[in-house]
This record gives structure tokens, C-alpha cells and sequence, in this order.
């Protein structure tokens, strides 16, 4: 072979990779990215039943409800909007009433949000980023309260 | 007063960084020895301030000295002296501070043991690593300072975050850093190769040995941070493609397809643009990491702390050493002269393939974990890239590469013949399909499992074809094959156990589909079937530690009515910082696991469990081990160590030593 055929079959396998590779990314961005919203944004938005999502908010105080075997029932809010959430399984460690919370699952119809996965994250000082900027949105963020909180 | 000369010693540290990022590449133009005989003795140096700086903020950590901020925001008397020690790490400050040092380290390193390399290669190579030590040394003394005094010190600290207070804090930052870190060095030798010119074999020859520790590092690192999340977040999930995660996973792909051409570049000097490219690729994409894990973009476990001002700083470091890097590479790289011949069917092709899988999955990888940021920069909306997007795009790049892992081993350099390998692999290619055949028939479950544990059977079969030909082939006899086997490089061993290291993960990763989860609420007393196994979960124990308190589970694991074994799941409470957290219950049982996690304790001993039977997912981390492992080989092969070369050349004169 020619150093020209050989450079040939090396560009045309390089391109062949990347464009099978660059297809993979397209598809698999337009089915398998998570939107996240919050209460309100959730009831603007009115996604489509089944699509899987990622709500955050804080855990409504006085709303957590035990339903028999490991499932529970509570509510995420915005302090404007609120949405009901049913989860089974095990919470995290960190979970509880007043805190921040990530849940991703899916609306059903009947506009309670089936949770598979609760995230509530790693550091009791730290609230989810997207919490924090839901909140934000809606006006009820304490600054100066988060910010002592995080110690820094 | 111990304190203030740490922090004087890194201000040092910094001053001594900024003259030997000068004097060495002046020397190298001026072609004057006494300039660049400077290099050594400074990277000596910097490492002895750094390390001293170290020094000093673990015995603050380790005193419990109160009147310094790091150690009150981090730290507490009651917390047992190992992570006190290791505690150093577990912020911001000293994480970064450990980054310096292990710079420092590998300076050093270069300094002692490549006394053979070119004098000018040398003194280039440790002044661009005097670039990237002044850069984050200015960083920790401008931003993160872990020296920073109270003016009134109080009486206990707020104690580190329980989920660090782990024996995997004392393992798993250095290892990786060690990896990231270690790939500046192969940044360094592009950057130096490039000022100077002398892109050649040799270079390819010294920069290899530390590409191998790096990687190993790296994979050890890797393997480690992903075992520690495994048994002490409580769901048994060992890898989320988290960000964080994603982070070190892309200079690792970097590093592999790094160690494989500069193969290529050492023995048939051909892909030297390349090779240049992807040393300075993977640093870049351990800063990119760095990046990513401490300026707060992300929140998670590793973002100690967000403060605008150091994600700033540190895009800034990025910026100047990523596109300074590549704008020389644009500059010089047209100056290189073109390598070797060969054809698309032999070992360098093979290796090519590797490399643009590798660096394509890295692109994926790239997309994955910064197109949400991207996207929120640009038009606020919010999403998540998870495990779907990657299983998707990651996964189906990197089976053909699996497929061509052996291929790779036994094709000759320069023209091979296809057919004739394909004929070699058949036994290993046929003893997958009955492999797969008997799983499908015993275990029967999802297909994706039996037809990955299949191919990972390929490629651990695949990676001993090679071998076993040139020890077995001719003749069998114990004596024999012993010395055949004295006879081989060690790095034929290594390169066989690293691939099959990589195949025994993938098992470990395959049987995942076997698995069974349980989530259920348990009563003391009660028992639970799981897999093979049966449990008896007997009672709630509480339990007291100077930091924390727990409440075990006891919980007694039985296989056909005899108690194989006993797991003691936990959820302690540290009172310092007034946080739960979990602590699994694992059992091993051959190569497969118990795993139980428990949560919400009620009064009457009823507890949430979770719990999983997980056969064979001690491979996984097995599986890394052996990857560790063969690369230990083939970097105590005699063709790895540094100076090699020349010390064959000048048989009389002292050697060096070999950088091990």
C-alpha cells in the first residue's frame, strides 16, 4: 500500500469512529437526559406523563407519611407550589421533613410524582445546587443563612 | 509558630518554583550547563519546602491546634489520630496542599532518577513542572490558604465529614492524585520535547515509565473511590457516572491510549504528533478534573467548599496551561518529522484502533458530564446526563474494543496477517461461545450478561494466547517452560495480566445482571431469602465510639441451615456535626457478596433494610488489582527503566538509578 491509501484507510476509520460515536451522543441526548424542575416550574411546565424527571424542592414539614412496607409518601415544596411524591425503598440518611431533596421518577396521571431514586446529598451543611436556585426563583431564599450555614 | 514557618516555607516554595521555571529554559537556549544545572537541585528543594509545608499543617491537624481555621472547620479532638492525619487531606486547603506536594514528589523524582536523560530534555522538563507548581502554589497561597489563623480559637473544632471518616481517605486521594498528578509529567516532557525539539524514541523511552506509574496510580485510585462509595453510601451501587466519578475516568482513558502509542512511538517512531497530543490531553483532562471536583460547579462529596473566587482562579490555570500548551503544539507540530511506515493489519494499526476508540469514548465521556453544565451556562435549563446516556453511548465504543484487546497482542509489527491471528484466537474465541452456552443453560437471566461474561472470557483467554504460545509452544516440560519464561520480558507478562485484568472486571461488571435486591422492613427475628443465601436478622445492638454512636444489625447469613457468616450493618450518628450515615454489612462469600444496609431505626427494633445478593462483584475490584498488578510488571521490565539506554552505552561510568 501507498502512503496515500494508508493514510486513506487511517482517516476514513478515524471518521467512521467518530461519527458512530458522534451518533450515540445524539440519540442518547434526545432520549436519556433528565430535565429538572421544581414545584412551580413543574406546574407550569406540564411535562408528559411518563417522562422521567427530576424534581427538587424542600420536604414539606409534617407531610411524611409511612405506608406500610417501606413506602412513603411526602410532599416537595417551593413554598408557592407543592407536589406529591410516593416513593418505596430506603431513604437516604439525610432525608427528612424541612430539608432539600432531589427525587427522579416520573408524573403519573394522577399528578403524584412516582419516585425510583431520592438523592438527598452528602453533607448536612450543603443543599442541592438546584434546590437552592428553585428556591431562588421563588423568592425564599435566606442568603445570609445558607451562607453562615456553609461555613465559609 | 510551627504553622507560620510552614506557610513561609511555601511562600519559599513559590519564589523557588517562579526562578526554576526561568533559569533552566534560558539555559537550554543559551545551551549554558550551569543554568540548567539548576533544575535538579530546585525541584530538590521545592519538594523539601512542600514537604514541610505538609508537615506543618499535620501537626496542627494532628495537635488539634484550634487557632488555625482548617483545622477548626475540619477537625475535632475526639476523632481517632488516622484521621487526624489523613483528615489533612479531607478539605479543600490540605487536598490542595497534598496536590502541590505530590508535584513536588514526582520533581523530584525526575531530579534523581533520570540523571541519564538529556541534559536540555531534563532541565525544559522540570521547568515546565516548575510552571504548573508556581501555578497552584500561588493558587493555595492567594485562595486556600491551610495556614490561615482565628484570632480568638475555640474550644472544639466542627470534626470532618463523617462520610471521609473512613479508612478509603487514607487510600484513595493520594492514589489518585498520584495519577493526576503523575500525568503532568508526561505533560512536562511534551511541553519540554516541544521547546526543544527533540521529539524522538528517546523521549518516547523516558516519558513511558511515567506514564505506567501515573496509570497504575490511577486505576488503583479509581478502583478504590469506587469501592469506598459501594460500601458506605448504602444503595450497592459501585459507579453512578457521576461527574466526579467521570473526572478521573477520563484521564485514566487518556493515560491508557497514552501508554499504548508510545509504544508505538518507541519502537517504530512513527505517531509522534500524536503521542505529543495525547500527553498533553491527559494532563489536561486531570486539570479539567481538578476543575470540575474543586471549583464548586459541581456539588458533591469532593467540593468542599464553593467559593467563586477559586473556580475563577483555577479556570484561569486552566486556560494558561491548556491552550498555551496546545498553541506550542500548533506551532511545532508541523516541524515533526513523519514516523515509520506500516500497514492498517499489523500491531501499530491495532494500537491506532485503540487509541481512537480510547480517546472517543473519552469524547463521549467529555459530552456527557459537561453538556449539562454547558447547557445551564447558556439557556438555564437544568438536566441530568445519567447511567442511560453512557450505557448508550460508552459502552457499545468500548466492546469492539474488547473484541480487538487480543487481536492487538498477537499481530506482529509492522504487516501482519489477519487470518492467521484469527486462527490463533479461535480456541479462546470457541472457548467463550461454550462458556456462554453453559451460563445460558445453568444460570439462564438477561442476555446482555451471558453474552458480556462471554466476551470478558474472550479477552481473559485472548490475553494468555500470546504467552502461552511462546512459553508451551515447541515442547512441554516444567524446566522447559521455566526458562522460556525467564527468557520473556516481564512486560509480555504485564501487558497479558493488565488485559486480563480488564476482562476479569467485566465479568465482575456482567454478573451485576444476576444480582437480586430485596427492600424490605425487618423485624428482629425475622428471616429473609436472598440469592443462595438465607439471613436472620437478630436485634438491634447499640454501640458507643469516642466520635460516634451506631445501632447494629445484627444479622446472621445461613447457606442449607449453617451459618456461613455474620454481617453487622450499621447507622451511626456523630454528634459533632450532628449527621447519619450508613455503614453497609458485607459479607464475601467466594468471589460474590452480601450487602445490607439498614435506615430508620424504629424504637421497636424494626428496621428498613436493603439488601443484595451480588455474585462474583468482587471482580470488579479483583479485576483492577490485576490491571495494577501487570503494569507493576512491565514497569520493573528492563526496557521501562529510565537511563536504560545509555547505561549500555557507557557500561564503566556510576548508574543511575532506576525510577521504580
Amino acid at each position: 500500500m501507498t502512503r496515500r491509501k494508508r493514510r486513506l484507510v487511517l482517516i476514513s476509520t478515524a471518521l467512521a469512529a467518530l461519527g458512530l460515536a458522534l451518533g450515540l451522543v445524539l440519540i442518547a441526548l434526545r432520549d436519556n437526559i433528565v430535565f429538572f424542575y421544581g414545584p412551580s416550574e413543574l406546574a407550569q411546565r406540564a411535562p408528559h406523563e411518563g417522562q422521567r424527571l427530576r424534581i427538587g424542592g424542600l420536604v414539606k414539614q409534617g407531610s411524611l407519611l409511612h405506608e406500610g412496607d417501606s413506602t412513603v409518601r411526602f410532599a416537595v415544596t417551593d413554598t408557592k407550589q407543592e407536589v406529591e411524591v410516593t416513593y418505596t425503598g430506603v431513604l437516604p440518611d439525610l432525608f427528612r421533613e424541612g430539608q432539600g431533596v432531589v427525587a427522579e421518577g416520573t408524573l403519573g396521571g394522577d399528578k403524584i410524582f412516582h419516585a425510583d431514586s431520592i438523592l438527598a446529598k452528602h453533607d448536612e451543611r450543603y443543599m442541592p445546587r438546584e434546590v437552592a436556585d428553585a428556591l431562588k426563583k421563588q423568592g425564599v431564599w435566606r442568603e445570609g443563612a445558607e451562607a453562615a450555614s456553609n461555613g465559609k | 509558630m510551627i504553622v507560620e514557618t510552614g506557610h513561609y516555607a511555601l511562600v519559599l516554595a513559590l519564589a523557588l518554583a517562579l526562578v526554576n521555571s526561568i533559569l533552566p529554559v534560558w539555559g537550554s537556549i543559551k545551551g549554558d550547563q550551569h543554568l540548567m544545572a539548576v533544575a535538579p537541585s530546585a525541584a530538590l528543594m521545592g519538594f523539601g519546602l512542600v514537604a514541610y509545608a505538609y508537615l506543618a499543617l499535620t501537626i496542627g491537624h494532628v495537635q488539634s491546634d484550634f487557632s488555625l481555621i482548617n483545622v477548626v472547620e475540619n477537625s475535632h479532638s475526639a476523632k481517632p489520630l488516622i484521621y487526624k492525619i489523613t483528615g489533612v487531606w479531607g478539605n479543600h486547603e490540605g487536598s490542595m496542599l497534598l496536590w502541590v506536594l505530590v508535584l513536588s514528589v514526582f520533581g523530584a523524582a525526575v531530579a534523581l532518577f533520570s540523571r541519564s536523560m538529556p541534559e536540555d530534555l531534563r532541565a525544559n522538563v522540570l521547568a515546565v513542572q516548575s510552571w504548573i507548581a508556581a501555578a497552584f502554589l500561588l493558587f493555595i497561597l492567594l485562595t486556600s490558604n491551610p495556614f490561615a489563623r482565628l484570632a480568638v480559637a475555640p474550644a472544639e473544632g466542627n470534626d470532618l465529614n463523617p462520610l471521609l471518616q473512613d479508612p478509603g481517605l487514607a487510600i484513595h486521594p493520594p492514589l489518585l492524585y498520584l495519577g493526576y498528578v503523575g500525568l503532568s509529567i508526561t505533560y512536562s516532557f511534551a511541553a519540554a520535547a516541544l521547546i526543544s525539539g527533540r521529539i524522538d524514541a528517546v523521549f518516547a523511552r523516558f516519558v513511558r515509565p511515567w506514564t505506567l506509574i501515573a496509570w497504575i496510580s490511577l486505576t488503583l485510585g479509581i478502583a478504590m473511590g469506587s469501592y469506598w462509595a459501594y460500601y458506605t453510601l448504602g444503595w450497592g451501587g459501585f459507579w453512578f457516572w457521576d461527574p466526579v466519578e467521570n473526572a478521573s475516568l477520563m484521564p485514566w482513558l487518556a493515560a491508557t491510549a497514552l501508554l499504548h502509542c508510545t509504544a508505538v512511538m518507541e519502537k517504530r517512531e512513527a505517531l509522534k504528533i500524536w503521542t505529543i497530543f495525547l500527553a498533553i490531553l491527559a494532563f489536561s483532562l486531570s486539570l479539567v478534573g481538578t476543575f470540575l471536583v474543586r471549583s464548586g460547579v459541581l456539588t458533591s462529596v469532593h467540593a468542599f467548599a464553593s467559593d467563586p473566587t477559586r473556580g475563577v482562579f483555577i479556570l484561569l490555570i486552566l486556560v494558561i496551561f491548556i491552550g498555551g500548551s496546545f498553541a506550542l503544539f500548533a506551532l511545532r507540530a508541523g516541524e515533526i518529522k513523519q514516523g515509520g511506515l506500516f500497514s492498517p493489519v499489523s500491531r501499530e494499526g491495532a494500537l491506532v484502533l485503540n487509541n481512537l476508540l480510547l480517546t472517543t469514548c473519552c469524547a463521549t465521556v467529555f459530552i456527557g458530564t459537561l453538556y449539562p453544565l454547558a447547557l445551564e451556562a447558556v439557556t438555564g435549563e437544568k438536566i441530568s446526563v445519567g447511567p442511560p446516556f453512557f450505557n448508550l453511548t460508552f459502552v457499545p465504543l468500548f466492546i469492539p474494543l474488547f473484541i480487538l484487546m487480543p487481536f492487538g497482542q498477537l499481530l506482529p509489527w509492522k504487516r501482519g496477517d489477519l487470518a492467521g491471528v484469527a486462527q490463533r484466537l479461535a480456541t479462546a474465541f470457541a472457548a467463550a461461545l461454550i462458556f456462554m452456552a453453559v451460563l445460558a443453560a445453568w444460570r439462564g437471566g438477561p442476555a446482555l450478561s451471558v453474552i458480556l461474561s462471554g466476551v470478558a472470557f474472550y479477552v481473559i483467554a485472548g490475553s494468555f494466547v500470546d504467552l502461552g504460545r511462546r512459553l508451551l509452544g515447541g515442547g512441554i516440560s516444567a524446566g522447559l517452560v521455566s526458562q522460556r519464561a525467564r527468557g520473556l520480558p516481564r512486560h509480555a507478562f504485564g501487558t497479558a495480566f493488565a488485559h486480563a485484568g480488564i476482562g476479569v472486571t467485566l465479568l465482575g461488571l456482567a454478573a451485576t445482571g444476576w444480582g437480586t435486591e430485596k427492600i424490605t422492613a425487618l423485624k428482629p427475628g425475622e428471616r429473609v431469602e436472598i440469592g443462595p443465601y438465607e439471613l436472620i436478622f437478630e436485634s438491634i445492638v447499640p454501640r458507643n465510639d469516642p466520635n460516634y454512636s451506631e445501632l447494629v444489625g445484627r444479622t446472621v447469613i445461613r447457606a442449607k441451615g449453617a451459618v456461613v457468616a455474620t454481617i453487622e450493618p450499621a447507622t451511626r450518628f456523630y454528634p459533632a456535626r450532628g449527621m447519619n450515615r450508613s455503614e453497609a454489612g458485607i459479607a464475601t462469600l467466594g468471589l460474590g457478596q452480601v450487602y445490607m444496609s439498614i435506615a430508620d431505626v424504629a424504637p421497636n427494633g424494626v428496621v428498613n433494610a436493603r439488601i443484595f445478593w451480588k455474585p462474583l462483584v468482587a471482580l470488579i475490584w479483583i479485576g483492577a488489582l490485576i490491571m495494577a498488578f501487570g503494569g507493576c510488571l512491565s514497569l520493573s521490565d528492563r526496557s521501562f527503566r529510565v537511563g536504560i539506554a545509555r547505561r549500555a552505552r557507557k557500561a564503566q561510568t556510576p548508574s543511575p538509578q532506576p525510577a521504580e
